[in-house]
């Protein structure tokens, strides 16, 4: 789950983290007072889920308090495009205004977990305020990592070795040193899958702030951070997707024409893969999960139809532990309820695929039935053609 | 031969009286597998399925001599039901709960090394040998006794996998769904290395999808130090990146972890890709007839 970045920043303050004084708000007239209380210049930012910002005109500098009340009226209300956003763009609902500090440097920290090594691994780098991912392509060297032993947790001589690395001065190594085991505390005490600085900013006067800071948080372990929960902002997904959530499907929206219904997350990514190799696009990801119950399926019809691109369904699930009767039983219940005017074509493979078969053609509902993978693919994007 | 489980397999089951837990356990039995203990804490001395009941799985082993342990136990409690597993030295533990939490894994995995238990999963379909033994929640009957060897981070499209192999009359030393999760006990690598050694296993089918370097991670041991022949499979060649595709750890995240890398990575070292998930018993077919 993603976070704003006034959200984290908060989280980060209760961890001891100095960030910049301020607060969002929704309304220019607060943006104004918030100023006035801070003392100009200050910096308005638009929030939301998404980098880039100050590219696209989300961020800007105010002056004079009326300076960030225009600010925040000309952000708020927005459809900021970011390189992160797509060419839809998000609609800004909220600014955060900072007081602005005179950088003298600027570095970045970073943590997530490494695969690979199976413990959390701490980032810092000099080359802070670019897109990292862009230093890590092209210069790798400029990122010092430390992998961190979970059995111990991050330790005094490895928050070193970063701060040297950084060619800190004596004073900022102290105030470096206790942003880097704050955020490490951040990112183990509040499940985060990742916690970045950047920038960290070195201020002209010698201090240490976290002038930017990006959160997200490990959707498995949400069951235990009710506060942490609470911060989710569904303005920032796709309605489809909240929607189906609300239902437990897993679903993303795509871009394609061929919508589809799978049990199993492998199962469906193949599926969609296969639409393609047969020359459309997938209209979305969807995982109806091991149940696919006529209740499921009724409620991943809605979703699915309420995509304007749609031009065919391809059901594909392979019953296991779950008979295919069952989910066939559960189409046709699903279709009395939800008319779907788009051809459907469905693949039942597995535990009892030749019952499924028959009651699929004896409803009277106008399916396509396929045998394979590949046969249902094949009518699945000759239908939507 | 095959891995991991076979007809010496001593099954106790973690979390054996949950919905879940009760259900898969009778498919287990029915499969054929010899389930000798269940652990529930506060359900010891009772049965379930005929299976006797422990509070502890210290007990459970000490008493059945129990070898490997299958967990069915929720999301908050599954780590230290893998801890618990792990400290009474069961060589196997495989784990299906779906949703526990990584920085719980991490320090799981880290719990695990240089002790002898081996963990599969979490969040996976478990693992069968065919004929002789059932760990797990993947239906039974599409798999066939053979020498093709099956790792995957999927379940269905595993089940996809193997069902292509059997109607084809290709048969399966043993299959393993390692997990969909971002940490997980054993990986493709670990399970190559079974693989190559199993004198009954012929060749082997390795499933990926995107997200994280394991297939890479693979495609470099099978260059290396594989003799038999690797055919592949990579899920979510049309995945946008950012997005999490079910799975946990099916997310290309910072422009890594993509398809193409891997089927790039794979390819290179010699392991034949399928492009398409319909061709997947096709290609063993033929990679079995050029040994």
């Amino acid at each position: 789950m993603k976070i704003h970045e006034y959200q984290a920043k908060d989280l980060l303050k209760k961890f001891g983290v100095p960030v910049p004084r301020g607060r969002a708000t929704d309304n220019p007239e607060e943006a104004r007072k918030i100023a006035e209380e801070l003392g100009c210049p200050v910096v308005v930012k638009a929030q939301i889920h998404a980098g880039g910002r100050g590219k696209g005109g989300g961020i800007k500098l105010a002056n004079l308090p009326e300076d960030a009340e225009k600010a925040a009226r000309s952000i708020i209300g927005m459809n900021l495009v970011t390189h992160q956003t797509g060419p839809a763009g998000r609609l800004v609902k909220r600014v955060l205004v900072e007081e602005e500090g005179k950088i003298a440097r600027e570095l970045y920290l970073g943590i997530v977990i490494d695969r690979a090594s199976a413990s959390p691994v701490v980032m810092a780098s000099e080359a802070g305020g670019m897109d990292i991912e862009e230093v890590a392509a092209n210069t790798p060297e400029k990122i010092l990592k430390v992998g961190v032993d979970p059995a111990v947790g991050l330790q005094p001589f490895q928050i070193r070795k970063l701060c040297y690395g950084l060619n800190l001065t004596k004073e900022l190594i102290g105030k470096v040193g206790r942003i880097i085991s704050g955020l490490y505390n951040v990112f183990v005490q509040s499940d985060c899958s990742l916690a970045e600085v950047n920038p960290l900013a070195i201020t002209e006067n010698g201090d240490a702030l976290a002038m930017d800071a990006k959160i997200n948080l490990d959707d498995n372990a949400l069951f235990r951070h009710e506060d942490l929960r609470a911060l989710r902002d569904t303005n920032e997904e796709d309605a489809l997707e909240v929607e189906a959530s609300k239902h437990d499907l897993s679903y993303i929206k795509l871009d394609g024409s061929v919508g589809c219904m799978v049990n199993g997350a492998g199962l469906a990514m193949a599926t969609m893969d296969i639409i393609k190799l047969h020359g459309l696009m997938p209209a979305n990801f969807l995982d109806v999960g091991g149940a696919a119950s006529s209740e499921r399926v009724s409620n991943a019809f809605r979703i699915l139809t309420s995509d304007p691109n749609l031009r065919a369904v391809l059901i594909n699930i392979f019953g296991g532990i779950v008979r295919c009767d069952r989910v066939a039983n559960g189409i046709v219940e699903a279709l009395k309820e939800v008319e779907v005017r788009v051809p459907i074509v469905v693949r039942l493979e597995g535990t009892n695929s030749k019952e499924a078969r028959e009651i699929l053609q004896k409803s009277g509902l106008k399916f396509m039935v396929a045998e394979t993978l590949d046969d249902a693919a094949r009518k699945a994007v000759a239908a939507a053609r | 031969m095959s891995i991991l489980v076979d007809d010496k397999t001593r099954l106790l089951v973690q979390g054996i009286t949950g919905k879940e837990g009760a259900f898969h356990t009778k498919q287990c039995i029915e499969y054929g597998t010899r389930v000798v203990a269940g652990v529930t804490p506060g359900k010891g001395g009772t049965k379930q399925e005929e299976v006797p009941v422990f509070d502890t799985v210290e007990r459970a082993v000490r008493e059945t001599g129990a070898n490997a342990s299958m967990i069915f136990v929720p999301p908050a409690f599954a780590a230290d039901a893998i801890l618990e597993a792990a400290d009474s030295g069961l060589p196997l533990v495989v784990c299906i709960t779906e949703g526990i939490p990584t920085i719980d894994m991490v320090r799981v995995k880290r719990y695990l090394a240089g002790r002898s238990t081996r963990l599969v999963g979490p969040n996976c379909p478990g693992v069968i040998t065919p004929g002789k033994c059932k760990v797990g929640i993947m239906p039974g009957f599409i798999h066939k006794p053979g020498n093709v060897g099956v790792i995957s981070r999927s379940g269905t499209l595993t089940y996809e996998a193997v069902d292509q192999l059997t109607r084809r009359g290709i048969g399966q030393s043993t299959c393993i769904g390692i997990g969909g999760d971002p940490v997980i006990g054993s990986a493709f690598i670990d399970l190559l290395r079974l693989f190559q050694a199993d004198a009954e296993t012929c060749a082997v089918v390795i499933i990926g999808e995107i997200g994280g370097t394991a297939e890479e991670e693979a495609a470099a041991f099978v260059r290396a130090s594989m003799t038999k022949p690797v055919v592949g499979f990579i899920a979510g060649r049309t995945a946008p990146p950012g997005k999490r595709m079910g799975h946990a750890g099916a997310i290309i995240a910072g422009g890594k972890g993509t398809a193409a890398e891997k089927i790039t990575a794979m390819t290179a070292a010699g392991i034949a890709v399928c492009e398409s998930p319909a061709k997947i018993g096709e290609t063993v077919a033929s990679a079995l007839k050029a040994t």
